[in-house]
């Protein structure tokens, strides 16, 4: 049998370059590190290869998929596979595999560090330092929402809706989360959470962190009416993905104080334009999609991608396969 | 007998103001919410009062005490004090008094919003965002440090230390501390906290936050010696007092890679001079002395301290007086 080839869409660090040199394997890579596969070298390397492993970059739709004569697995080094048309390639019987569980905890420190840097102008803050424009101390000079007691909604109950919830434990908070399915009462009994319909938490959380999965039906499902029930007070955090949030109404929201400040990790269109009118504002954090940028993460999500791709190609079902039902047309 | 005069060294918001202007005294204030008071007016203004109201901006040493004629009351806007000389108000029979317990949880909140913001580059990604250069999505790019799991060392568990060591608790962290003495069981089990030296906490710890009280033995307490024993991935947060550190040791330590990274809310000297070097550096998150600010404590704090300055200049003993021994002087 030929050596499996496998194709790298983006120069990896070096853990993961070790794993792929150790393994039985032929490897193609594309060669930078900070810019992606433009889109005529991905058609073209595809074609014959027997496992690839991408990331959020790459838009792998049934184009690319068509193109594919011999894979078997598309390794996704992220948790959310938006980009990816699964369909498409369970029709081909091509297994896809993301990176859960990895990413969980490091997401959900980012969600608490958006809260806390909005809800205390900890970027404002800074700012002012640095220009050399603070002459005193004022009684109410950047004075931000108290974190300690207030309310958290958690928009989106999964593994990282949970652990954002738990980290409210230390916080004297009650917690608040929306999500079609409830979660048992075990773990919300645990974790000091109600389950809301998403109207009332809007209206009752002091934060609301969303942290659900882009679905038809999460698009767009913070909008100008839902902006509207939220207190003048509140903050919001999106850590999942742009689109669940109306962009330009909560743009509107926060020129017009609707809401008090927000954290934004993702975005509708990724990288964000230079022009984006929400990078003039001050009462949001911007970071550039950070949220699983730990150093022992990034290395986790990368070997973990890596293992499930080789894992494939020796005929293994990794348990991060996305789409099992593809099994049933290999 | 003609009513007391209370003497404000800034205007006071909303509701302290009508606190005081409700009661039977007679009102003064310095009339700039954003500009102290010139040190020739303070000392005109103390001497006829038999109250005054200040902020940290106020140096109350012996000089501007011994002004006070009629003095029996400063109560000051904040827990810490050491802008005022408490052994000469204590020799003339006036009380010192601070606003404790009000601030404890929002000054831990910021202890967590730096040491979060430090940890996950919030600063460093905004500006990135906002300056249209973020082109793609990188591996390693604007990689942090995870905060659940790591190891957090508390100097100083007094009532912030605690509260920051109680926020802990969902984040799955080891909690170290040094304090002069150590708490009881119960209470060190309740945070799950093991006290041990400061070399030790300092060699151990991920994150070291500072939240000890400024007094002679704890200025310069970490210096050259004490950062080259934290780790070389660890972030140090200041909230207590900028002189608890050794600014130009920190500033070489932070250039030199000797630790990761800081959060400083304190500084030396304050407001901080615009030719700071550490202003520099994109390895510090460095807030205005926000400390206690949030709205909800920054008024809380105001009425504590109208209130304290109410009842001594009426002759009572303050709720709040750090010097109780001052009334046997009078």
């Amino acid at each position: 049998m030929a050596t499996p080839r496998i194709y790298v869409t983006r120069l990896l660090p070096g853990p993961g370059q070790e794993l792929l040199r150790r393994a039985q394997v032929e490897v193609r890579s594309w060669d930078r590190e900070d810019v992606p596969v433009p889109r005529d070298v991905l058609l073209r390397e595809v074609v014959d290869a027997d496992g690839i492993v991408c990331c959020l970059t790459e838009k792998m739709d049934a184009e690319v998929f068509d193109r594919m004569t011999r894979c078997r697995v598309v390794s996704q080094i992220a948790v959310g596979f938006d980009n990816i048309d699964v369909a498409a390639a369970t029709r081909k019987g091509i297994l896809v595999t993301n990176t859960p569980g990895v990413l969980t905890e490091t997401t959900a420190d980012m969600g608490w560090a958006l809260l806390m840097a909005a809800a205390r102008r900890v970027v404002e803050g800074d700012k002012f330092t640095r220009s050399g424009q603070w002459k005193t101390w004022e009684i109410m000079g950047f004075t931000g929402q108290d974190v300690h007691g207030a309310t958290l909604g958690i928009v989106g109950m999964g593994r990282i809706g949970q652990t954002v919830a738990r980290r409210a434990m230390g916080f004297d908070m009650p917690v608040l989360y929306s999500d079609v399915r409830r979660a048992p009462e075990s773990q919300e009994r645990a974790l000091g959470a109600r389950h809301v319909p998403l109207d009332d938490l809007l209206r009752e959380a002091d934060f609301v962190v969303i942290t659900a999965a882009l679905t038809p039906e999460t698009r767009h499902l913070i909008a100008e009416r839902e902006l509207g029930l939220m207190k003048p007070t509140a903050i919001l955090v999106n850590i999942a993905r742009g689109p669940i949030v109306d962009q330009r109404a909560l743009y509107r929201a926060l020129v017009d104080k609707k809401i008090w400040g927000a954290g934004i990790d993702v975005f509708e269109v990724e990288p964000v334009a230079a022009d984006e009118p929400l990078l003039k504002l001050d009462n949001v954090v911007v970071p550039p999609h950070l949220a699983s940028a730990s150093v022992a993460t990034r290395l986790k999500m990368v070997t973990l991608a890596v293992d499930s791709c080789l894992a494939a190609l020796r005929g293994d079902v990794p348990s991060n396969t996305v789409n099992r039902e593809a099994l049933d047309r290999s | 007998m003609a009513d007391p005069c209370i003497y404000l060294t800034r205007p006071l918001p909303e509701p302290a103001a009508r606190l005081l202007r409700e009661a039977r005294i007679e009102l003064r204030s310095w009339h700039r919410h954003d500009a102290p008071v010139p040190r020739d007016v303070l000392l005109r203004e103390v001497v006829d009062a038999e109250g005054v109201v200040c902020v940290i901006t106020e140096k109350m040493d012996a000089e501007v005490i011994d002004r006070m004629n009629r003095g029996r009351v400063v109560a000051h806007v904040g827990v810490g004090y050491d802008n005022i000389d408490v052994a000469a108000a204590t020799r003339k029979g006036i009380f010192v008094t601070n606003t404790p317990g009000v601030l404890t949880e929002t000054t831990a909140d910021m202890g967590w919003a730096l040491l979060m913001a430090v940890a996950r580059r919030v600063v460093e990604g905004d500006k990135f965002t906002r300056s249209g250069h973020w082109k793609t999505w990188e591996f390693m790019a604007f990689t942090g440090q995870d905060v659940h799991g790591a190891t957090l060392g508390i100097v100083g568990m007094g009532r912030i230390g605690y509260a920051i060591a109680q926020r802990a608790t969902g984040f799955g962290m080891a909690v170290v501390y040094t304090n002069r003495n150590r708490l009881a069981e119960e209470r060190e089990r309740a945070v799950n906290a093991c006290h041990m030296p400061l070399d030790e906490l300092l060699a151990r710890s991920d994150f070291v936050v500072i939240s000890a009280a400024l007094t002679p033995e704890t200025r310069h307490l970490i210096g050259q010696r004490e950062l080259a024993l934290m780790k070389r991935t660890a972030v140090l947060v200041n909230i207590a007092r900028g002189p608890i550190v050794d600014q130009r040791a920190l500033y070489r330590a932070l250039v030199d890679n000797t630790i990761w990274a800081a959060g400083l809310d304190v500084y030396d000297q304050e407001p901080v001079p615009a030719d700071e070097p550490l202003l520099k550096l994109d390895n510090v998150v460095l807030p205005p002395h926000l400390g206690s600010a949030s709205m909800t404590t920054r008024l809380k704090m105001a009425t504590t301290a109208a209130e304290n300055c109410l009842a001594g200049a009426r002759g009572e003993i303050p709720p709040n007086a750090v010097n109780p021994e001052a009334q046997e002087r009078r």
